[in-house]
């Protein structure tokens, strides 16, 4: 008797391989001068893609979908977001 | 800096208010924490077989059952005496006020102590905008369409955190995406709860509420400042916190944002209805005291 196994426990965070990135078309532009380190647009993004690197809030661009989010929340205004040429 | 228990790489859609709610409630709760899920857009965004945005151990089994698949992973940590272990469900809206209901009265009856959350996108998102229980008052979706007929969704939202703190639940809340700070709390103070507890986070749909880009937070906290959404907190029946609003705004505000309420700014009759719902959220007001 042949036993059909599927593999239904995966490994955790494995999503990360799927790049979300493909899918921006707008890119978000992080302005360090004006930033003050508030971190909400760490908080607030939903990919979890912004992450703090040497003191300055960098977001990942393999996964960031462009929806603009960390740029409308940010309270210095210093996220814009411009049309991403690939 | 540490990773999120929530990997990127998900599915959800480009601006959805619904992965910053399961971030916020997994940072809070921690890394030692197993998570129930019913059927929903969380369920299909985060598991694309095989595939899983989740750093936690995560179940899912059915649409109505996610409450009872928790009390028995509880009742198996209590038996091994793993009680440091959080259990949490986290589900949509459709889920906990509709189809999982029935499950969601009984995990609270037998006081498991589960942390249920629910993600309230306010319809059924996942499968194209169906109107839920939460859905509220004249809000258009695909089975509350409008037109000569109709002004949408012709029942109030049902109130779910009052149907819990009925349950005797010990501890209730409501929550926002638009306060991340709150939200952790709360899910801090569900946990170190002694029984069930219930926390509903509004998280707003970019496209079933459809509104613009990048809006999703904004949506939420206005839905706040409106008073629509009153950030609300029982322990043990007794109403202890209540998020104040600084400046009310008016209803307009929000509702004017939004495609699923562009009827009501034009369609006869709209103006009654938007007195309407302004009535209801001067009633929340008075009735939690959210102005000073």
């Amino acid at each position: 008797m042949t036993r059909c196994q599927v593999r239904m426990v995966v490994e955790p965070g494995s999503t990360e391989i799927t790049k979300t990135g493909a899918w921006r078309t707008f890119v978000p532009i992080f302005d360090h001068d004006k930033c003050i380190k508030c971190s909400l647009c760490e908080i607030y993004c939903p990919e979890s893609c912004i992450h703090q690197i040497e003191g300055n809030f960098v977001p990942d661009l393999d996964y960031c979908k462009g929806c603009s989010l960390c740029a409308h929340e940010c309270p210095r205004g210093a996220i814009t977001m411009i049309l991403e040429e690939k | 800096m540490e990773d999120s228990l929530f990997a990127p790489g998900h599915r959800a859609c480009a601006g959805c208010g619904m992965p910053t709610a399961i971030k916020l409630v997994l940072d809070a709760a921690g890394p030692n924490t197993i998570v129930a899920s019913p059927t929903g857009c969380l369920e299909v965004t985060s598991t694309p077989f095989p595939e899983s945005s989740w750093r936690v151990p995560w179940i899912h089994s059915l649409f109505e059952n996610a409450a009872a698949v928790a009390s028995g992973v509880e009742v198996a940590l209590k038996r091994f005496k793993r009680t440091d272990t959080n259990v949490l469900v986290i589900g949509g809206d459709g889920s906990t006020f509709d189809i999982g209901f029935g499950a969601i009265s009984g995990m609270f009856d037998r006081g498991h102590r589960i942390t249920y959350v629910c993600y309230d996108n306010e319809a059924y998102m996942n499968t194209g905008v169906q109107r839920s229980a939460s859905t509220p008052f004249c809000a258009k979706t695909t089975t509350t369409p409008t037109g000569k007929m109709s002004l949408g969704n012709p029942r109030p939202k049902k109130d779910m955190a009052a149907i819990a703190v009925a349950h005797g639940v010990p501890y209730v809340a409501t929550a926002s995406i638009a306060y991340p700070v709150d939200l952790r709390r709360k899910v801090k103070m569900s946990l170190s709860a002694d029984g069930p507890a219930y926390i509903q986070v509004n998280a707003p749909c970019i496209t079933g509420w459809s509104f613009g880009e990048g809006d999703a937070i904004e949506q939420s906290r206005l839905a706040v400042e409106t008073c629509l959404l009153p950030l609300i907190e029982y322990v043990d029946g007794v109403l202890v916190g209540v998020k104040k609003v600084r400046r009310k705004r008016p209803v307009e505000d929000y509702l004017k944002t939004q495609g699923r309420y562009k009827h009501l700014f034009k369609a006869e009759g709209g103006a009654e209805v938007l007195a309407k719902i302004q009535a209801m959220a001067d009633a929340n007001a008075a009735k939690f005291g959210l102005l000073d």
